[in-house]
């Protein structure tokens, strides 16, 4: 029972991480019609970015802000000057070009930081860890990513609800076009839209540092992840994103942590482990097929 | 006359190559334009579907793949002389892999595309990637089969009356395979199927209101495209003498599109010279350079955003003819 509990916080934790990347891939998707292949370089950019600074002042702390605003500047550069000749054009190119943004970040980061994987440095408040429950002992860092995650949820739930900028963007992505006939500055709109959804990958990047090996390619593992809960939750919507990010995170942990052993009942166990891996890494495009069988547009899809 | 001129062309480079390899004692170039046979066979297979169909395939890589193990998984249990499932015997001939391989890839594409197509824009690009790493982690899992290692085939297959050990003798197979695949190509794109299929690119609406049962002819196209991998991952695995999930890795799918792209979307030729172009550019770049990805991003990214229809589209445009 412990034993789950732990697995379904684990599996939260990668959830909300997944939520922190989908989210913005999702509003970029939605309201500006790009796929955007890069957002795992993003992501490696928040990454490799904040630990450096950490590393540096030796201050875990200040390695956020730098993470978040070099995802950011780097969102902003790559906007005004790829993907926004990428908008008026089709799927195809709009995968081509991002791709090769893949490939040029990937190279630029083993440029400068070489290929070997960093490690963040933990401030000593997380060390070991906490108490939850009576049995359950967990550590606390996990406990802060499940926090942030939640909190940007929050956050983000007012600002697209509540506030202007919210509202355009529920504009934009149910109807892209309308938006701009009734006079919106769309190209600000997708410039903003395109910086905070950097920004959030940036944040997912550092956070996930000290539990990840920061390394060139950690943004393609966690891309496709991100890529099925945009599916499953639908393009463009937030909800979705959440819903669906969560529950990929549990599912995927759940699999992971648990498939390989009841395997065991019935074959060798180097068998076992094997299949239960990649069973376990089938398991969220299972999911994904199945979703889009019976609803073709994902669970909760903006727009007509 | 005019239009047999770039076939002909192009056989006879591809023919004299393994000549001009020994010539300049460059053994290196003969694998590079046996890669560029077997990459523009399956680049020109997702043409079909990519560029005249106009469904972008994200997983594409995963039928080659299937080709590939389906030749490493006969040799295997021919060595061993374990029946496949305990049903079949393994083999070695190259006569009954290609076939076997080919019909194993199509009966996967059958399966992914008739699920696939239901779906249009995104959630298509997405499904066939989703499909293609199911059957990538399949093969990952496969321990019976070297799992992540994959296969080593310690021989490429036997064709009575030739000797398959000789890289240049299967260098030849592999040619004579590509240009019957073109030549059929040529067909296919050329017959009333692919006029069909060019019309649904252009408005499926307008196809399926003249009576033509667009879902149907989309599936066949899908299955024709994944028998053509197939085809193409069998040559591979029997040049390379290994197969391993790597091939059908979704960065792979990836390449396979740039090389349709690059070469010129929906045009015959296109896929061949894509192919030709990201190969040899990967050749000399990882030759001069480490980071030869940076230099290929780069160029992929001009292509990209400044060019339109690739290498096909420039050589339209300097003959100053209208596509």
């Amino acid at each position: 029972m412990i034993l789950i509990l732990e697995q379904l916080l684990n599996g939260l934790q990668y959830g909300v991480m997944l939520f922190l990347l989908a989210a913005g891939l999702t509003l970029i998707f939605g309201i500006m019609g790009v796929i955007n292949l890069a957002h795992g370089s993003l992501y490696m950019i928040g990454a490799f970015a904040g630990t450096w600074v950490a590393t540096t002042t030796g201050s875990f702390w200040l390695g956020i802000p730098a993470g978040l605003i070099a995802a950011a500047l780097v969102g902003f550069l790559v906007e005004a000057t790829v993907i926004r000749k990428l908008y008026a054009r089709d799927h195809l190119d709009q995968v081509l070009a991002t791709f090769a943004l893949i490939l040029i970040f990937n190279q630029m980061i083993i440029l400068i930081f070489g290929r070997q994987p960093i490690f963040t440095p933990l401030p000593e408040v997380f060390y070991g860890s906490i108490e939850i429950i009576p049995g359950l002992f967990y550590p606390p860092y996990r406990l802060l990513i499940i926090a942030v995650g939640l909190l940007v949820a929050v956050g983000l739930y007012f600002l697209i609800n509540r506030t202007r900028v919210g509202m355009l963007v529920r504009a934009g992505s149910t109807n892209r076009d309308m938006v701009r006939a009734l006079g919106v500055d769309v190209r600000l709109l997708y410039t903003v839209v395109f910086g905070l959804g950097a920004l959030l990958a940036g944040l997912a990047g550092y956070m996930t540092g000290p539990i990840l090996a920061v390394q060139v390619g950690m943004g393609e593992d966690i891309l496709l992840a991100t890529f099925v809960v945009v599916v499953i939750g639908g393009v463009g919507s937030i909800k979705g994103a959440f819903v669906a990010g969560i529950g990929l995170g549990v599912v995927d942990t759940m699999l992971r942590a648990f498939l390989p052993t009841i395997l065991r009942g019935f074959m060798a166990p180097s068998d076992a482990d094997a299949i239960g891996a990649s069973v376990s890494s089938m398991g969220i495009f299972l999911l994904m097929a199945i979703v889009l069988l019976i609803r073709p547009k994902g669970l909760f899809a903006a727009g007509g | 006359m005019r239009k047999l001129i770039l076939p002909v062309l192009l056989i006879a480079i591809f023919a004299l190559m393994p000549l001009i390899a020994e010539l300049v004692g460059k053994n290196a170039l003969m694998t590079l334009s046996a890669r560029i046979l077997m990459y523009a066979m399956a680049a020109a297979s997702l043409n079909l579907i990519l560029g005249y169909g106009g469904m972008v395939s994200f997983g594409h890589a995963a039928y080659f793949g299937v080709g590939a193990y389906v030749v490493g998984i006969l040799y295997s249990h021919w060595m061993s002389e374990v029946p496949v499932f305990g049903l079949f015997p393994g083999s070695n001939q190259l006569l009954v892999t290609l076939p076997i391989a080919m019909i194993v890839s199509g009966l996967a594409a059958l399966l992914i595309g008739a699920l696939s197509l239901r779906t249009g824009g995104v959630q298509f690009i997405m499904i066939t990637l989703a499909f293609a790493q199911m059957i990538f982690f399949l093969f990952v899992s496969l321990t019976a089969y070297g799992g992540e290692d994959g296969i080593i085939i310690r021989r490429a297959n036997e064709v009575p009356g030739l000797n398959m050990r000789d890289k240049t003798t299967v260098y030849y197979v592999i040619l004579v395979v590509a240009v019957l695949y073109f030549a059929w190509m040529w067909r296919v794109v050329n017959s009333s199927f692919g006029q069909v299929l060019k019309g649904i690119r252009q408005n499926e609406r307008r196809m399926e209101a003249m009576g033509v049962a667009t879902y149907r002819y989309k599936l066949y196209a899908f299955v024709l495209a994944g028998t053509g991998a197939g085809l193409a991952g069998a040559l591979m695995a029997n040049f390379l003498r290994f197969t391993s999930p790597d091939m059908m890795h979704w960065t792979k799918s990836g390449e396979m599109i740039i090389m349709v792209i690059l070469g010129g979307l929906g045009t015959f030729f296109g896929p061949i010279l894509g192919a030709a172009a990201f190969l040899i550019l990967e050749f000399y770049l990882a030759d001069w350079t480490e980071h030869w990805q940076l230099a290929l991003g780069l160029i992929l990214l001009v292509v990209v955003l400044f060019t339109k229809g690739g290498i096909m589209g420039v050589i339209a445009r300097l003959k100053g003819g209208r596509e």
